[in-house]
């Protein structure tokens, strides 16, 4: 058995635990075990590679650049991942994408200095002779291209949602244009590179590529993240299967795809629930034009205090809890969860409605609410409670706006119409935990407040909430 | 649709139930009275709410006339009538009760020979929509709460555990076999009763139920979990049977009080409790089968009797539970029955639709107009996970023009063999690991579970991180630009990895089941 021929079997058997790892992940049970076989896989692709490495050309000074490279790697990975707050989980995997993504720009630029900067060199002619050095050409410019897309896009995804510049959409004059025309120039210089492989070539690629990933991302307001984020996800993946034709590794093509289909599955998903173009998505242009001033008279909203709340909570016998991102951005889901364990030992029926796209992050709600330790089962998914709401005492809405927004099904020509919402309109009671009256992300004014069952509870959720809760307390100790 | 009767005065039937053991009548006058405002005339035939303590003035004072309702257009009953009142309906009459289609085909089969429709309440589908419809879940709700009286009156203790200057006195320990709807009522009624209540059920997710009522949820530990599709009990394996009787006879010798509940539609109760477990209770200790009319969950039930075994166990038998509390049971199920005619009156104007596009009138319809219509297609509940879960299929996105599909695959399959046919023969390799591995991404994350989103995401990001072994391959080759450039990407590539891989554990840390 040659090194190789290890080599290759360790690369197929880790390609199969990545496949069990995305497999266990899709359910709670399996979630754990998932996790183990991705580090399992991940464990032995880099055994297998180093060794492949050493038993190769690698000198002694390069491996303890290799092992530095790794430790520090591992020492950053290792340290964020245990520091980051779960509210700043968006931040982070933007970008870690960001990573993936230059990553790859730096191996497709590796396999030029390798092999197109040296045309007369032995590996040139080696791959020349084969008939393969154009598409080796090729591979480097899609895999430079797609890298560097993916990582300006994932880093304007991560600005945008730590809020270090603005999350509202760059609107630039003809931007469908301009990204389609940044798409023509690539194709027109991938075929010239292939012909003549001139460094400026790949040079000009690389910053075309770097714009139109920022401009992507860029043009898509803050409420749509969710799907950027998955969108990123897939393409850092596309861009691993990239750098793996050009080094002709099957690894790192399977995993890439892999990861690459079930991220724009995932954002096909995210689609669906907005009830948006996946084409234009994936496309970039789908930050959607701000709908017209809305000055339609509503009537008056209905504001009640925390003690009235805490009543109408302990003479309810259904509770949903509809959270959006108001809730991470207060912190408030510890208060929420406190709530929730007080009313249920009550006996209190208390379930969490998640609308899909409910926060920064797909699932942003889920791990918020598992973080506070509110039991997963209770936690459930949009189709799983809409149509329980008419039988429930008193929906909380917390930080949530445009996805209760009654509008999106009743008002045709309302900007988020079609898209489909928690029905908490039709519970007994709502109770909208907000900071003012002003709209919400996607600029529209929500009738929901001026319902006559809905009532307003202005201030800081996270306060709100702790008060409604010393509230329910008191009423219990008084028992 | 099919409007049964436009344009004509409707009238409905309310029934005596000529069964002196039946207490129960399908409407009160408060129910009478929704009706009317539905737009329907009532006859209420003569006595028939006297066992349930409605006296037919009350039912006049409701708007009802008091007359002989087999000549309305709906008859509204408790039990099925026999075919001595059946031949006196009229042509096109709907007949509506519960007529369990699923036990007696021959009832099928002879109301399908009459020119009628006959709607069946013990029917209705168990969805979300329907809970208002729904008897069985009523009638199980007052049975439940009847079988601790029952059991109550035959105990010759108490339930609560009292320390008096007497004496200490233990509470008395109940075990509930079953924790539907029944079984919860159960629960919650000798909980409160002061008893200790332990319940066993082979669905895992109604533990929370059970606790939630001050139930103990005592698990049948086996490989075969339920997690049902119709929201009912079904059949289960050999394996679990033999722990579950373990569990039983454990409990039995145990326990003062058995309460059975457990039936699977449309099959004979399973038999839970053996004449060895009841041989091993203590003197004294009552059993009450609720599954006695179907046959019965404990060895030696007589349906109907109450009947006590040589050792002094009492075993209450009544198949009549919920009729024992008449006047509420024939409120809930009159109630039931206005919420049916609430779903089949759209207009409120009296004139009954039946719409067989909607799948609870669809799955109550036994017989219409003279043809049969049993069984009806199969409903999932809306809670299963499984017809949670989002389609696989990418189906068009709604709402916008479908994208012709055909023509757009041929265009792609066309395009890959181009591509591959094209291709250089060591690219030709790559590109089938290629389009296979997308092919098994899009399927493996199919069933992907909404709240898994973010730790998938994380995970995937991790994996991501498999650039790395691209970085490492390069390292060594060519110039120090290739090594330092190799040097980033791996820091960065590992960066990936490991905080990947950690942050998915945190996070999957933090998922728990209450």
């Amino acid at each position: 058995m040659t090194i190789e021929a290890a080599a290759q079997a360790a690369y197929i058997v880790a390609a199969l635990l990545f496949i069990l790892a995305l497999a266990g992940l899709s359910k709670h049970e399996t979630a754990k075990a998932g996790n183990t076989f991705g580090i399992a896989g991940m464990t032995l692709a880099l055994v297998a590679t180093i060794g492949l490495a050493v038993a190769g050309t690698l000198r002694p000074v390069d491996l303890a650049l290799l092992v530095t490279a790794v430790v520090i790697g591992a020492a950053i990975g290792l340290y964020r991942a245990a520091k980051v707050e779960m509210t700043g989980m968006p931040e982070l995997i933007a970008l870690l994408h960001s990573f993936v993504g230059l990553a790859a720009v730096l191996v497709g630029w590796n396999g030029y200095l390798h092999v197109e900067a040296h045309l007369t060199g032995e590996e040139a002619l080696a791959l020349d002779e084969l008939g393969v050095l154009g598409i080796h050409s090729a591979e480097v410019f899609i895999g430079v291209f797609i890298g560097a897309v993916t990582f300006t896009g994932s880093i304007v995804a991560y600005l945008k949602l730590s809020a270090k510049i603005k999350s509202s959409p760059l609107m630039l004059p003809g931007k469908n244009f301009l990204n389609l025309g940044a798409l023509a120039v690539f194709a027109v210089l991938t075929t010239w590179f292939v012909i003549d492989p001139q460094l400026w070539l790949l040079v000009a690629v690389t910053v075309i590529a770097l714009a139109l990933g920022w401009h992507l991302v860029a043009s898509i307001g803050g409420g749509d993240m969710p799907v950027v984020v998955s969108m990123l996800n897939s393409y850092s993946g596309w861009a691993a299967a990239a750098a793996g034709f050009l080094l002709e590794n099957d690894l790192l093509i399977v995993t890439g795809a892999l990861v690459g289909s079930s991220g724009a599955y995932l954002s096909y998903i995210m689609c669906k629930a907005m009830n948006r173009s996946f084409i234009s998505v994936i496309a970039g242009g789908f930050g959607i034009e701000a709908g017209p001033a809305d000055d339609k008279e509503y009537g008056e909203h209905r504001e009640i205090t925390a003690e009235g709340v805490a009543d109408l909570l302990a003479a309810a016998s259904t509770v949903v809890i509809t959270p959006g991102y108001g809730m991470a951005v207060a912190q408030a889901q510890y208060g929420v969860a406190e709530l929730t364990r007080v009313l249920r030992d009550r006996g209190v029926d208390v379930r969490f409605g998640i609308h899909p796209v409910a926060g920064r992050l797909p699932g942003h709600m889920n791990v918020l609410l598992a973080e506070a330790r509110v039991p997963y089962d209770i936690v459930l998914e949009m189709d799983e409670v809409n149509d329980d709401f008419s039988g429930t005492s008193v929906v909380l809405v917390i930080g949530a706006n445009d996805t209760v927004n009654p509008a999106a099904t009743e008002d045709p020509t309302s900007p988020i119409a079609g898209m489909p919402v928690l029905k908490v309109w039709e519970a007994e009671d709502v109770i909208v935990f907000k900071r003012s009256m002003a709209s919400g992300y996607a600029g529209v004014q929500n009738p929901l407040f001026f319902r006559e069952n809905t009532a307003m509870l202005f201030g800081d959720a996270k306060d709100r909430v702790e008060d409604i809760l010393r509230a329910v307390t008191e009423r219990v100790g008084a028992r | 649709m099919v409007n049964i009767y436009r344009g004509v005065d409707v009238d409905i039937g309310v029934i005596r139930d000529p069964d002196p053991g039946e207490r129960r009548v399908a409407a009160t006058p408060a129910t009478v009275a929704q009706l009317v405002k539905l737009g329907y005339q009532v006859v209420v035939e003569p006595g028939a709410g006297a066992a349930a303590s409605f006296s037919d003035e009350a039912f006049a004072e409701a708007g009802a006339n008091i007359g002989d309702p087999l000549t309305a257009d709906i008859v509204f009953t408790i039990n099925p009538p026999d075919a001595s009142r059946l031949d006196r309906l009229a042509p096109g009459t709907t007949l509506i009760g519960m007529l369990s289609p699923r036990l007696s085909p021959e009832l099928v089969e002879d109301l399908a020979r009459r020119p009628i429709t006959a709607l069946s309440m013990d029917a209705v589908p168990r969805i979300s929509r329907a809970q208002s419809l729904d008897v069985l879940s009523s009638m199980a709700n007052i049975a439940g709460y009847r079988a601790v009286v029952e059991a109550a009156h035959a105990f010759g203790r108490f339930f609560t555990g009292q320390v008096t200057a007497a004496g200490k006195v233990p509470p008395a320990k109940v075990l509930v076999a079953g924790a539907g709807v029944a079984g919860l009522a159960a629960i919650g009624a000798a909980g409160s009763l002061g008893a200790v209540v332990r319940a066993t059920d082979p669905r895992p997710e109604v533990a929370d139920q059970v606790r939630s009522l001050g139930g103990e949820y005592l698990s049948v530990e086996a490989a075969d979990v339920e997690v049902s599709a119709t929201g009912y009990a079904k059949e289960m394996s050999d394996d679990y049977n033999e722990r579950a009787a373990r569990l039983y006879a454990e409990q039995a010798s145990e326990v003062d009080i058995i309460i059975t509940t457990a039936l699977i539609p449309g099959r004979p109760a399973p038999r839970l409790i053996t004449a060895r477990m009841v041989a091993a209770m203590k003197a004294g200790s009552v059993i009450v089968d609720m599954a006695a009319a179907n046959g019965g969950n404990v060895e030696g039930t007589v349906a109907g009797e109450v009947i006590v075994t040589a050792n002094g166990v009492t075993i209450i038998g009544y198949t009549d539970l919920a009729g024992r509390l008449p006047a509420q049971a024939s409120q809930l199920y009159g109630t039931n029955l206005v919420n049916l005619m609430k779903l089949m009156t759209p207009e409120k104007d009296g004139q009954l639709v039946l719409d067989f596009d909607d799948v609870v009138q669809r799955s109550i319809a036994v017989v219409r107009d003279g043809e049969l219509t049993w069984p009806p297609p199969a409903v999932s509940v809306s809670a299963a996970p499984v017809a949670a879960a989002p389609a696989a299929a990418p189906a068009p996105v709604k709402q916008r023009k479908p994208l012709p599909r055909l023509p757009l695959i041929g265009a792609g399959a066309g395009a890959l063999f181009l591509l591959t046919a094209l291709a250089p023969a060591a690219l030709r390799g790559h590109l089938t690991v290629f389009a296979l591995a997308i092919v098994i991404g899009y399927y493996v994350i199919g069933h992907v579970h909404h709240a898994l989103h973010t730790p998938l995401m994380s995970v995937t990001n991790a994996i991501s991180g498999i650039i790395v072994v691209g970085a490492l391959l390069q390292l060594g080759h060519g110039g120090s630009l290739v090594t330092a450039l190799s040097f980033v990407a791996i820091l960065l590539a590992s960066i990936n990895v490991f905080g990947g891989f950690a942050v998915t554990r945190r996070m999957l840390a933090m998922f728990t089941r209450s």
